[in-house]
């Protein structure tokens, strides 16, 4: 699924990172807790948060997560949406909570899950 | 890449958690440059990211040190911290002694130590109390 499609979806609205909006989602992680993002092992994913801070963007980066949506309703500050530009990272934002933006994403078929040993 | 081996250096600055991961950023950057597999390249910055981490949240900070060369990598995070009194224990998924404010941050979740043992071809901690930790992931390449 592409990202543009992930937009439509979730009702999103997108703060940066046009760039990436042709790329294949194929996996989606929703999680507040960046060290159990880094225990999921998978390329071409989405992550979902409620958490809104700089270590956020880095854990993507490291991950080589390409594409972060904000849920709840949270909209990060200028410095962070800033920061994701930097490292090629699109930033979305939705009104949906976690489990029901999870959700639309799984119907519409991303259902790739992580990898745990 | 050639056969020399490559070394540098960083700071952790202690108490600015939303500086931690500038090392192992610049790191991933680097071996990017050299032409690392990707694959390695994300095993190296996940467990060097959360070993810093750590530092930050545990220890106001330290130093790390990245060798490349002969086959592997090697990140060495050093500080000089409180020491881990129970590495077994540590080691544990879910135990966790990170305050309230480093959870409310995302980390402190009982993964850090697990997560770079999943990520590094070979780890090797040494602590001490009331001295530091010094903790070395190894990746080969």
């Amino acid at each position: 699924m592409k990202v543009s499609e992930i937009i439509g979806i979730l009702d999103a609205e997108l703060l940066t990172g046009e760039e990436n909006l042709d790329m294949d989602i194929e996996h989606a992680c929703g999680s507040d807790l960046m060290s159990d993002v880094m225990a999921f092992v998978k390329e071409n994913v989405v992550l979902l948060t409620g958490l809104v801070n700089p270590q956020v963007v880095r854990t993507a980066e490291m991950m080589d997560i390409k594409v972060i949506v904000f849920v709840r309703g949270k909209v990060p500050d200028e410095k962070l949406v800033q920061f994701a530009k930097e490292k090629g990272i699109t930033i979305l934002i939705t009104k949906h909570p976690m489990f029901i933006a999870c959700g639309k994403l799984y119907c519409a078929g991303i259902t790739g899950r992580g990898v745990w040993d | 890449m050639s056969n020399s081996i490559i070394r540098q250096s960083y700071v952790i600055p202690a108490d600015d958690f939303s500086l931690a991961g500038e090392a192992s950023s610049c790191v991933k950057k680097m071996l990017n440059q050299l032409g690392v597999p990707p694959q390695t390249v994300k095993k190296v910055a996940i467990a060097m990211y959360e070993a810093e981490i750590n530092a930050v949240i545990h220890a106001g900070g330290g130093t790390a040190d990245v060798e490349i060369g002969g086959g592997k990598i090697i990140v060495t995070i050093s500080d000089e911290g409180p020491g881990i009194p129970d590495l077994e224990l540590a080691m544990q998924e879910g135990y966790s002694t990170a305050p309230d404010s480093i959870r409310e941050m995302g980390f402190g979740a009982g993964m850090g130590l697990p997560n770079i043992k999943r990520y590094a071809d070979k780890l090797d901690i040494k602590t001490e109390v009331g001295k530091g930790t010094i903790v070395e992931i190894t990746v080969f390449l």
